[in-house]
């Protein structure tokens, strides 16, 4: 390795971005400014349902500093698509929805966009919106998913229904068969909580247009620029790739909400090419609340079969899944594709139906949000598990362990659909529980009781499917995209390297994850390699970062470009040592003539390809430079066993995570380091979200917690510290076996912490609590369950 | 328009500006700090702290000509030269940030913490910074930086 540090695969290396973000040197989207730059306030819509009458601009146009006031009437262009295309049970296609950037005569959320006011300053902007008068004929809000999906008002009237999709995965009739015959069937009614999404950067853009070019850049705060290039581009503002360059620069967190293309990129793009001048709009925090696309939001009953030994038969599940007003850019996949197919977790339940009916309801639209769909699946199966394992008296644990899929049986076909390649569940049980100290739990609750707490402990035994996805797997099931990735390896002439990737990076560590890749492989230090990403300009394509796909499809692309670079220098190198490309060794960063002293440094190389002096110029072009695209053959499947201990103060209903252990496969781990940070970040949303987190909106669609006054976000005495470990298995279809790590601790988490607050609460006979499992709400069950 | 002064990083500044002006808005749009950042509108999530005569501040929650004459530090001002402060040293070493977005508020409202009380415990570390939401390091790399930090800047 250079210098004798490791630098390479395995090493916990420190961040190469951390001394710009630790000086306050990063560039967010809202750090910059360009020259002439106006400034845009975005007028939204009060009420959740509503036509618009009119709207009355003349005293805001007048007022100080305003260049320009533009509404839905002025902006006729595409609508913001979906990228996911569904069909119901009977073979059609998803109802599709108009949604346009700027209302088109309704409203159908709050926080819908009415109109853009550009002026010379922000305040200026802000003061001339207070003087728009919008006449709106308030209708009845359709919040309820149950009511809306048995019709009445309806959130789009051209559709005649508030139905998007019906869609079923399974054979029906082998599962109600098997359901019959069984011993016995657990049934659960449970909800999945809808949140938001809260990367602590709220998203902004800058739109700008160049008319000597003709070219539109828009910097925006996106995981995922080509994709917005895309959608922008060709659907809704019709401006050919060539002349259309978005920037993604530092982005301050994602978590998903930062995937979809919004409808503010598209206004001041389009703007901007109105005005002839750069135009900002940034987020205030409870704009995000109001429009970041929110997450989860499922209602689901549910039958697990099991036979007399507590071998699961089969399981049947029916879940209205909330969309919101509009249909969010990838938000149709996320009840199906990523939920409905890790229905079988990680059992080998032989037998699976679901039914998903997507609802749309006058709410803020519902997308993908770390886990997207898997965390759900998990939710439910981790938490029938443990109902079921009740109802049986076998122990929580004892029912997992005689369902797991065993280790020696990958690959393994599910019933819905996907293929594991490899898992390993109970060495990752093991494993956690070892961490965990469960031997000393009675003792634990012992102590509790003497205090006069509740102590309690809850499993979750989970797997998902992340490194999204292979591209014709996608495209038969509805996509609309390809989910390849590509990098380029371009080696400069003294030997220092920059690779272009086209996944983003928003805290996840690529700049220093991709560089030891590249370390590990050319021999040169972290120092002279440079990760470029986040700039349609400078990235020939990608598909960007989500479902944890960076490493697992990102990184394989930019082992096939490397692979290309060696083989080329290796030509060179054979050529200039007068040697057979056969009998050359690379290693360290020199290539050597086997059993000889003859070798020649990376650098070297480099240069040669550069100053073709002495080349093989018949055989090979000059330079060194190369690009790949990797399209994965299957998924990768994390999995693993989190195991939360909750102690619960009766008197109060105060739930305090004292233990949490997570013991995750994520396949290779190529920076521990980076790997438990994720890990961490997580599980503590995953907390978040079973004991903290949740929108509420009132019967008349107002959200009634949209701050984080009212939004219980957890904070740094919410959580205790992790103990977090891994148990590997090796991801089969990619040479660097890595699987993904981004996702696991928020897909992992929720029922671990939920089935351990009924285990503390079992004494008292609580046998049902939904998230959040707030203080109140454990205080109420507590009394409740006395009466 | 009032005219205001203040010291901010060791240099003079003044300005004519809106008496309405924020603290944050003063150092990021005039000033052109943009190290401070702006996470919510309510005063929660401490991505904007900076000091104000050493003591951390929200700065999106105080006019600048509140801080008229004062003596005012950013992230961008802390370290000497190329060396980091040792609050910033130990969250690189710990990986006490992911994205970076609430870091520069993070580590101003350690160092104030640590400057009111050099050995903190654990527990203590989590109150003390329950003003700054980190949503992405889930705090347990934060708690470790915040810790270190405390041995090396001399508790």
């Amino acid at each position: 390795m250079p210098d004798g540090v490791n630098t390479g695969i395995g090493a916990s290396v420190k961040r190469v971005e951390d001394y710009r973000f630790l000086t306050g040197q990063g560039t967010y989207t809202d750090d910059i400014n360009r020259p002439g730059q106006t400034y845009a306030y975005i007028l939204r819509s009060p009420h959740a349902h509503a036509r618009i009458k009119g709207i009355d601009l003349a005293a805001a146009k007048a007022a100080d500093g305003v260049v320009a006031i533009f509404t839905g009437e002025d902006m006729q262009v595409g609508s913001l698509p979906c990228g996911w295309l569904i069909h119901s049970r009977d073979g059609s296609p998803m109802h599709e929805p108009a949604h346009p950037p700027l209302a088109q005569g309704k409203v159908r959320c709050i926080g819908d966009q009415v109109a853009i006011i550009i002026a010379e300053s922000l305040e200026q902007a802000k003061n001339a919106s207070e003087l728009i008068d919008v006449d709106y004929d308030v209708l009845p809000a359709v919040v309820d998913m149950v009511g809306a999906a048995a019709g009445g008002t309806l959130v789009h009237d051209d559709i005649g229904t508030n139905v998007a999709y019906d869609w079923i995965i399974g054979e029906e009739g082998d599962v109600d068969t098997a359901l019959a015959a069984s011993a016995h069937v657990t049934e659960i009614d449970i909800v999945n909580n809808r949140l938001i999404p809260n990367a602590m950067e709220p998203r902004a853009a800058i739109g700008d247009f160049d008319r000597a070019t003709g070219e539109f850049t828009l910097y925006t705060t996106t995981q995922n620029p080509h994709v917005i290039r895309l959608l922008m581009g060709a659907f809704v503002l019709s401006i050919p790739e060539h002349k259309l360059r978005i920037v993604a620069p530092d982005v301050g967190g994602g978590f998903g909400s930062k995937i979809f293309h919004y409808a503010e990129e598209a206004i001041v793009t389009w703007a901007a090419g109105k005005l002839a001048r750069p135009i900002k709009w940034t987020a205030e925090r409870t704009e995000s609340f109001m429009t970041d696309a929110q997450g989860r939001d499922h209602i689901t009953h549910a039958k697990l079969g099991m036979d007399e030994n507590g071998k699961f038969t089969a399981f049947k599940v029916e879940t209205k899944a909330n969309m919101g007003a509009y249909l969010s850019t990838f938000a149709t996949s996320v009840p199906t594709y990523l939920y409905a197919t890790l229905l079988a977790g990680c059992y080998t339940t032989p037998v699976i139906f679901a039914n998903v009916k997507a609802i749309f309801t006058n709410t803020v639209p519902v997308d993908a949000y770390r886990g997207a769909g898997r965390p759900e699946a998990t939710y439910l199966v981790e938490r029938i598990v443990n109902k079921a394992a009740k109802e049986m008296g076998l122990d929580p644990v004892e029912i997992r362990t005689r369902n797991f899929i065993p280790a020696d049986a990958f690959p393994y076909q599910t019933p819905v659909a996907l293929e594991y390649d490899s898992g390993d569940f109970m060495a990752t049980l093991k494993s956690a529980q070892e961490k965990h100290d469960i031997a000393n739990f009675p003792a634990r609750r012992a102590a509790a009781e003497a205090r006069g707490k509740k102590l309690g402990i809850g499993y979750s035994t989970y797997l998902e499917a992340c490194g999204i996805a292979p591209s014709a797997v996608a495209g038969a099931l509805g996509a609309r995209a390809g989910l390849y990735e590509s990098a380029e390896v371009r080696v400069h002439p003294t030997g220092s390297v920059t690779i272009f990737t086209g996944t983003h990076s928003h805290g996840q560590g690529h700049e220093t994850t991709f560089a030891q890749l590249v370390s590990e492989r050319l021999g040169i230090g972290l120092e002279n390699i440079e990760i470029s990403h986040g700039d349609t300009n400078k990235i020939q394509f990608g598909m960007g970062t989500y479902g944890s796909r960076s490493l697992a499809v990102g990184g394989e692309a930019l082992v096939k470009a490397l692979d290309k670079i060696e083989t080329k220098a290796k030509k060179i190198a054979a050529h200039i040592l007068e040697a057979s490309v056969e009998d050359l060794e690379f290693k360290d960063g020199n290539f050597t003539v086997a059993g000889t002293d003859k070798s020649m440094a990376f650098g070297e190389v480099a240069l040669a390809a550069y100053v073709p002096h002495n080349y093989p110029i018949d055989e090979i072009e000059p330079g060194l430079d190369e690009q790949a695209f990797y399209d994965p053959a299957n998924f990768t499947f994390p999995g693993g066993c989190h195991i939360c201990e909750v102690e619960i103060d009766p008197e109060t209903g105060t739930v305090d995570v004292v233990r949490f252990t997570a013991v995750d496969d994520v396949g290779r781990v190529i920076n521990p380091m980076i790997v438990a940070g994720q890990v961490h970040g997580g599980v503590a949303q995953g907390i978040g979200q079973a004991l903290m987190e949740g929108a509420i909106y009132d019967d008349d669609g107002q959200l009634l917690n949209g701050s984080f006054i009212d939004y219980c976000m957890p904070r740094a005495d919410n959580v205790p510290s992790f103990d977090v470990g891994h148990e590997t298995t090796l991801c089969t279809h990619n040479s660097l076996g890595v699987k993904g790590c981004g996702e696991v601790g928020a897909i992992g988490s929720p029922p671990a912490v939920i089935n351990a607050v009924l285990d503390a609460l079992e004494d008292f006979g609580v046998e049902d609590i939904s998230m959040p499992a707030t203080s109140a709400k454990v205080w109420q069950a507590i009394q409740d369950a006395k009466a | 328009m009032s005219s205001l002064s203040m010291t901010v990083n060791g240099k003079s500044v003044s300005s004519d500006i809106t008496p309405r002006t924020l603290l944050v808005e003063y150092i990021r749009e005039h000033l052109g700090l943009t190290g401070t950042h702006v996470g919510c509108d309510t005063s929660q999530c401490g991505a904007c702290v900076v000091h104000v005569d050493g003591v951390a501040v929200k700065s999106c929650t105080i006019l600048a000509i509140q801080a008229a004459d004062a003596d005012v530090t950013t992230i961008e001002g802390i370290s000497d030269g190329d060396e980091l402060h040792p609050m910033q040293e130990a969250f690189r070493n710990n990986h006490g940030l992911q994205c970076g977005y609430c870091t520069p508020g993070m580590v101003m409202s350690a160092i104030d913490l640590v400057n009111r009380n050099p050995n903190p415990t654990e527990t203590e570390i989590r109150e003390g910074l329950e003003g700054n939401i980190c949503r992405c390091t889930g705090y347990h790399n934060i708690v470790k930086s915040v810790a270190e930090a405390a041995q090396n800047m001399g508790g």
